[in-house]
């Protein structure tokens, strides 16, 4: 709605926007920020509930085209044969060279620990919250692990995007924000929207990080691409420079009909996330990070009547990046056959998501073991190294 | 002992305070105003789904023609015609986004679109695929709004058997395992049960998550709910070929002797009236009315009204409007994005023809597009739980400063000349208004900015 911008201008009032507001304990500026570690990580929330049997399909379990109907492909169905048990969905077909170098994995039969409910919004609460219920609990894991890690500034954590992560939310001061956000006010006006606010603590607190945020924000953003690969863009950009760990979601996956082509779109903007996370990390950022991706519960075994799958609880975890051991399907696959399923529905998790994240946390940043099974994923037990990263 | 305030009950009970219409006096004067005509709905008018439905029978008619006619160029010009009914729907959907404003801005009962909206979020749906993407508007005009005043467990029949919500529930595919079209159908083409509907008739509509259901009741109901369907030309119908024969047990009742639309009703019927039902529909209405953390007393009070009235919803809005802890006196919830806009132009006095011959280009820049900044895009919340109640979903970074670029340039636009910020300071805020606003509207370097710097105070956001 307001006009564009042009550089020079832009650059002039944001200057004066940073003086104004350099009283603000959010606004110090940050110019080389010292997180204790060099690696990065970025935490996907797949939200909706991702079917990990359509994603990697277990092609070699004997009962997998009997239960999936028409969505059993296989490498005969156009499916990318990983390792002679499971095949890739044509749909992520773009991340097989990733595979091939070695930068994208998987993780099969996890779960959190939520069960039977089967709610989207519960189960993406408890996936964030990290812990084993949600009595009592307000804030994320990722926001429990900086809280961990002394010398952690703002500019170390980003929720990118337009929904709130809570994965990211807790005591540890994270930056927010989405790419297409951008503020445009006369110095007086912004010294006025500070006297407003300044009484309701919580709406003044992110005004500022507003101000702060557009200071950094490239304003020649390209337009007209998708929203997640703006989100990726952006995300490589801080994490290219003194930003540590990003989260943002990605949304569309409740298949309950048509799978086919629903979960096609889904696939789609994941790899376009990935690969944009990866050719826009510069130097030898990308060599360094790890990304997770993973969702609230995964879906039923069968295929339901309406070509689709109704929500499940074991689920598939992706990672990549230079830092993760790829080309692996890590996981303990519990079988699809007659007694091996969940409540003889749904792939039984065999492994906790909780684990593979921290495992992967541990051998990023180097964080203790009791620290992660204590303080982050509270009463968490890793069990043995799955060795997911390099 | 805290009681009705009119200021107070026109922030947190309405839109918010207008220069045109005077506060109500108390809690009699608004629940008379829910009883009485609906004026506003006639004043400004959105389509019926019934006329809707016309839309769909014309771009069905054109799908028709394509099939029949592949390659020809009568299929491109049924193409054409299908994309000339397709973009008028979207055109439809901007008007009804203006006339749901409007309806905010004028009204003398801003309670009932309070609740109107409320049991349209409570029923969250939209249409899937092509023109019924457009029709959530008049679903609501006429699946939930004739109903806020009545039983529950006629709007939850309305809503839940409406075709808007069998679509985006994914009901209408969803066949009984044993049903005569799936004996038919054979082991070759496999056809079966899709439980999202009953999965958040449960979760959602009725008992709540918390409630007392496992997954057994989602799969029986699921199976008793198959048959339900809409066409086009005719709106709901049962299919019986779709129907799982036999008997279904949910809650341990038996359900569903003969398929058939009764047998659902009955169901729907004792889920209304469930006990977890009466507690999951009163913490709701008080979280959104009152607080993020209610009165527990609020609840209780809430949920006995329901039982005691036999599910009957104007009871629970006379509890609502007469409970001393919802006239705490500092305001506490944040106002939605679209909630946001609506008391702005309530209180700017937006002209009841401000959006007539309007082109959709122009509501998209200045209206859909600002709210799907803010957070909210119109009519497309992520999931069937509808919108967050939780302010500090609300409160992010990105979302203020999409409401700041709005506050400050957008009501310049329609309203000519814009008032005076100072006379407008008491306007919106009446005594909520402090000694930092009235500064800042009386310093501010332009009139455009000091408009948007009293509705960008906390005194204005909150209610």
């Amino acid at each position: 709605m307001a006009d564009p911008v042009s550089r020079r201008d832009f650059l002039a009032r944001t200057g004066l926007i940073g003086c104004s507001l350099a009283a603000s304990p959010l606004l110090t500026p940050v110019s080389f920020a010292a997180a204790p570690w060099d690696t990065r990580l970025v935490v996907i929330i797949l939200r909706g509930g991702m079917d990990g049997l359509d994603v990697v399909q277990p092609y070699g379990d004997p009962a997998f085209n009997r239960l999936r109907g028409s969505l059993a492909l296989g490498p005969e169905g156009g499916a990318y044969d990983l390792d002679g048990y499971f095949a890739l969905h044509p749909s992520l077909a773009p991340l097989i060279p990733m595979w091939e170098a070695g930068q994208l994995s998987f993780a099969h039969a996890v779960s959190t620990p939520y069960r039977d409910k089967r709610s989207h919004f519960d189960g993406q609460d408890l996936l964030e919250a990290g812990t084993t219920s949600l009595a009592g609990v307000r804030d994320g894991w990722l926001n429990r692990m900086l809280q961990t890690v002394p010398d952690v500034t703002p500019q170390t954590a980003y929720a990118v995007g337009r929904s709130d992560m809570r994965l990211l939310q807790g005591k540890a001061e994270v930056a927010n924000w989405s790419p297409d956000a951008q503020l445009d006010l006369s110095p007086q006006a912004v010294r006025l929207l500070e006297l407003v606010t300044e009484s309701d603590p919580a709406l003044h607190a992110a005004l500022s990080e507003a101000q702060l945020l557009s200071q950094m924000a490239d304003d020649e953003q390209k337009r007209g691409k998708g929203g997640h690969v703006e989100i990726a863009e952006f995300a490589a950009a801080r994490l290219s420079d003194e930003a540590r760990i990003a989260a943002f979601s990605l949304n569309g996956w409740d298949t309950h009909s048509t799978q086919k082509r629903t979960i096609n779109t889904a696939l789609t903007r994941l790899s376009e996330t990935l690969l944009t996370l990866r050719g826009k990390m510069r130097g030898d950022t990308w060599r360094k990070t790890a990304v997770v991706a993973m969702t609230e519960f995964g879906r039923t075994a069968r295929q339901n009547g309406t070509a689709g799958t109704d929500h499940g609880t074991g689920g598939l975890m992706i990672l990549a990046g230079g830092a993760i051991k790829g080309g692996h399907v890590f996981g303990d696959w519990p079988g699809l056959g007659d007694g091996d399923l969940y409540q003889d529905r749904d792939l039984m998790p065999t492994s906790d998501v909780r684990a593979q994240a921290a495992w992967v946390m541990r051998g990023l940043t180097g964080l203790d073991r009791h620290v992660l099974e204590s303080a982050i994923f509270p009463g968490l037990d890793m069990g043995s190294d799955p060795g997911l990263i390099l | 002992m805290r009681d009705f305030d009119p200021e107070l009950a026109e922030i947190r009970f309405g839109y918010g305070l207008s220069p045109l219409y005077d506060a109500p006096t108390g809690a009699d004067q608004i629940l008379a105003g829910m009883a009485g005509p609906d004026t506003v709905q006639t004043a400004f008018p959105i389509e019926s789904f019934a006329k809707f439905r016309a839309r769909m029978v014309e771009a069905q008619k054109q799908r028709e023609i394509r099939r029949k006619n592949r390659g020809t160029e009568l299929a491109a010009a049924a193409r054409k015609q299908r994309n000339v009914i397709n973009r008028e729907a979207r055109m439809a959907m901007f008007v009804w986004l203006g006339q749901t404003m409007l309806r905010r801005a004028h009204t003398q009962t801003a309670f009932r679109e309070r609740v109107v909206s409320f049991w349209a979020d409570h029923f969250t749906a939209h249409g899937k695929r092509g023109v019924i993407r457009r029709g959530t508007s008049p679903y609501v005009e006429d699946a939930i709004r004739p109903f806020v005043a009545g039983r529950f467990e006629d709007l939850l029949q309305s809503a839940v058997m409406h075709p808007l919500m069998l679509d985006y529930l994914d009901q209408t595919t969803s066949m009984g395992p044993n049903s005569f079209r799936a004996e038919k159908r054979g082991p070759n083409k496999p056809a079966g049960l899709n439980e999202n509907l009953a999965r958040e008739v449960l979760e959602l509509h009725t008992l709540g998550v918390d409630g007392p259901y496992g997954q057994q009741d989602v799969t029986e109901l699921a199976e008793l709910f198959t048959g339900l369907s809409f066409d086009a030309r005719n709106g709901f119908k049962f299919r019986k070929d779709f129907a799982e024969p036999g008997s279904e047990r949910v809650l341990g009742v038996d359900y569903g002797e003969e398929a058939n639309v009764k047998s659902v009703r009955v169901a729907l019927r004792d889920l209304a009236s469930h006990p977890a039902t009466a507690r999951h529909l009163a913490s709701k209405l008080a979280v959104h009315f009152v607080s993020d953390t209610p009165d527990p007393k609020l609840i209780d009070a809430l949920e006995a009204a329901y039982v005691d009235h036999d599910g009957q919803l104007l009871p629970m809005y006379e509890v609502l409007l007469n409970h001393p802890s919802a006239w705490e006196p500092t305001v506490s919830n944040f106002k939605l994005p679209i909630d946001f806009m609506s008391s702005a132009l309530r209180a700017l006095a937006i002209p009841k023809d401000a959006f007539a011959k309007r082109e959709e280009k122009w509501m998209r820049r200045f209206f859909a597009a600002p709210l799907t900044h803010m957070g909210q895009q119109w009519e497309r919340p992520i999931g069937p739980d509808g919108w967050s109640e939780e302010d500090p979903e609300w409160i992010t970074p990105q979302g203020l400063a999409a409401r700041v670029s709005w506050a400050m340039a957008v009501p310049v636009r329609m309203i000519e000349p814009l008032p005076d910020p100072r006379a407008f300071a008491e306007v919106a805020l009446g005594r909520f208004a402090d000694d930092a606003v009235r500064f800042a509207a009386a310093a501010a370097e332009s009139r455009p900015e000091a408009i948007g710097l009293v509705l960008m105070s906390p005194a204005f956001q909150r209610r």
